[in-house]
């Protein structure tokens, strides 16, 4: 396997597609950063709090989105690109069969590549929340403390896991399809459909379930939030953004996300002093396992369908 | 009797409908060099596959150095190369670290596999071209690295699905040069699966021909060349000064003649037995003189021919 895994490494980082990426996502950071910072300093003034540095990630401008909202709509992005292609292509190249009948577990080719994957992910992740926060003090002139390392540390590896999954999609696509055309088109209709029409068909359910209008009670309301919100975690977009919400959010102390009507129904709700990385930890948690059950299934599926497939060189 | 290194009891694979491979029983020994001949869709590639472990059997079993190639497909891919019908190179990566990795995942030490790499690379005639990317290579050069793939893992068994397909008449002889130096010089055993006859009678010390999946003939080609005389099919060609309705009828009475084919003044005659003295008798009592007898050799074409028009 670990020859497997550093070839595909070493693919990975001469490829144009890397390249692309890293570029790209340079900008992108760069911009959001700046109108994070922008923002910051004029909220610090009118609101002091301590958790100040980490608005550099969740803050948005006027015309620019947050860096949080950059890294949920490219995560999925780049974890597709990087898997996507991992096993039809060796198909169709015809290096499939070479590979395949020298002595090495058809498993530890799948495992090789998406680790090879995910490590060049992980690099590349590292690198843009480190230079993030790095533009983010220089721009602010505040020093993140040790709470808010903490956070964006694990708010680092949330991610990681969430690209990890679209990767696990990717391959798994890749191993299903033979052509990379599809291959790269399913996770992606995939992941639009669960970033898209998922909240509808929640807000549908919901409407079932039920149903309210203008003259409904705030308990009606509240419910028909809490059976929308929890359809919508079946979507890993969902859980995703949630979890990393509250991560990079000290202030926030419930799952669901704070409406007119939840705040008259407990009121509780509208105290906004921050709380501890473990209580913030213990709302994600169950998040974070789901995450990776989730890639956990798209493995356990590449593995069901490679290992007993034939492999034929045309 | 030497020992057995490929070895498939009653192996079958269906398809569906289609059986690609049926009942085959095949015994290849060591160091010897057996060609598997066939039309297309006759399941050479299919059985091919089953030996490698790259597809199951629907039933049977085929077995490397008597390693079950299902349940211990690693162990027979240590010792087995195989180079496919398409065989397929990392287009980026030059001929030489194609090969590299390659070693890589047989685990080899690195010195090991560089001397290797030169000897494999050196032995196909592509050392000029050892560190240029595959990606510019032509089909033939890519079809010999593949040979060099084959040859870097120093196989015990190797299996060529079609070796010299798009390979030019001068690379062809190179590569059977390869190939058969790999069985007299390394003890090599080789299975090489191919339509192209004239190729494998060169090389081959047995072969076994597959028509719709069944092994229809088996034996070196001495052996395939007598089984025919049994079956009826041995032929006598005559030329004779005269031919007359009185000399068909005479040839016709032998006993044993089957069938007579008519061009001028030659006569292919075929019989289930040796005719020629009878054949030669009855020309001179007809009147006329023979110019020309001798009995047809069969080449492994004909031999092919007829297996293949049989259904
Ligand atoms: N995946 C498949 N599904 C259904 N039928 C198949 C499949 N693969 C092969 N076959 C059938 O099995 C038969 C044997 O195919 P195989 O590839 O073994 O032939 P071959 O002898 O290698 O022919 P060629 O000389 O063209 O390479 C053919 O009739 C083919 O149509
Ligand atoms: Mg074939």
């Amino acid at each position: 396997m670990t020859a497997v895994f550093w070839k595909e490494l070493r693919d990975h980082f001469s490829s144009y597609r890397f390249i692309i990426l890293v570029f790209m996502i340079v900008i992108i950071c760069g911009a959001a950063v700046y109108t994070a910072a922008e923002n910051v300093r004029g909220d610090v003034r009118l609101n002091p709090t301590d958790f100040i540095f980490i608005r550099v990630f969740t803050t948005s401008g006027d015309t620019l989105p947050s860096f949080l909202a950059f890294i949920s709509f490219f995560g999925p992005i780049i974890g597709i690109i990087f898997g996507f292609d991992a096993i039809n292509s060796e198909r169709t190249g015809g290096t499939l069969s070479r590979i395949l009948s020298q002595p090495l577990f058809r498993d530890s080719v799948i495992n090789g590549k998406f680790l090879a994957g995910f490590v060049t992910i992980a690099i590349l992740m590292a690198a843009i929340v480190l230079g993030t926060s790095v533009l983010g003090i220089a721009a602010i002139g505040i020093r993140p403390s040790s709470a808010e390392v903490l956070r964006i540390f694990i708010f680092y590896i949330l991610t990681l896991l969430y690209v990890g999954f679209w990767l696990g999609v990717g391959v798994l696509c890749s191993v299903l399809f033979k052509k990379t055309v599809t291959s790269a088109l399913v996770p992606f209709s995939i992941w639009i459909f669960f970033l898209v029409f998922m909240s509808m068909i929640a807000g549908l359910i919901a409407d079932w379930q039920e149903p309210i209008d203008r003259y409904s009670q705030p308990e009606e309301e509240v419910n028909h939030q809490d059976i929308q919100d929890k359809i919508a975690l079946v979507s890993p977009v969902v859980l995703y953004s949630e979890a990393s919400d509250i991560v990079l959010s000290p202030e926030r102390r419930t799952l669901h996300g704070i409406t007119q009507a939840r705040m008259e129904v407990n009121p509780e709700l509208t105290d906004f002093t921050p709380v501890s990385v473990r209580q913030s930890l213990k709302l994600t948690g169950p998040h974070l396992i789901v995450l990776m059950a989730l890639t956990a299934i798209c493995f356990a599926a590449s593995y069901i369908r490679f290992i007993k497939e034939e492999i034929r060189s045309t | 009797m030497t020992v057995t290194v490929v070895e498939t009891a009653e192996l079958t694979k269906v398809y569906g409908e289609t059986i690609a491979v049926d009942k085959l029983n095949l015994k290849i020994g060591e160091g010897e060099v057996f060609g598997f001949l066939g039309p297309n869709g006759a399941g050479k590639t299919t059985t091919i596959l089953m030996l490698l472990g790259l597809t199951e059997p629907t039933y049977g079993e085929a077995r490397i150095s008597g390693y079950n190639t299902t349940f211990e497909p690693l162990n027979v891919k240590r010792i087995t190369g195989y180079l496919p019908e398409n065989v397929g190179f990392y287009n980026d990566l030059t001929a030489r670290e194609n090969l590299r990795y390659i070693t890589r995942l047989n685990s080899m030490r690195r010195q090991e596999a560089t001397g290797k790499i030169d000897e494999a690379l050196k032995s196909v005639g592509l050392m000029e071209v050892a560190d240029k990317e595959v990606g510019k290579f032509s089909k033939g050069m890519k079809q010999r690295l593949g040979i060099a793939d084959v040859l870097v893992k120093d196989p015990k068994l190797v299996i060529l699905d079609e070796p010299t397909t798009g390979i030019d008449p001068a690379g062809v002889s190179h590569v059977l040069d390869v190939i058969i130096g790999m069985a007299r010089n390394h003890g090599i055993t080789v299975l090489l699966s191919s339509h192209l006859l004239n190729q494998v009678q060169k090389i081959c010390d047995r072969v076994g021909i597959i028509a719709k999946g069944k092994l229809v003939a088996e034996g070196s080609i001495e052996k395939l060349n007598t089984e025919l005389f049994t079956k009826g099919q041995n032929a006598v060609e005559v030329q004779v000064t005269e031919l007359t309705d009185g000399l068909m009828n005479l040839l016709r009475s032998i006993v044993g003649v089957t069938g007579i084919d008519v061009t001028g003044n030659s006569l292919s005659i075929f019989s289930d037995r040796d005719v020629k003295k009878e054949v030669s008798k009855a020309i001179v009592e007809s009147g006329s003189l023979p110019i020309q007898i001798k009995t047809r050799d069969y080449a492994l074409e004909e031999i092919y021919m007829k297996y293949f028009s049989e259904d």
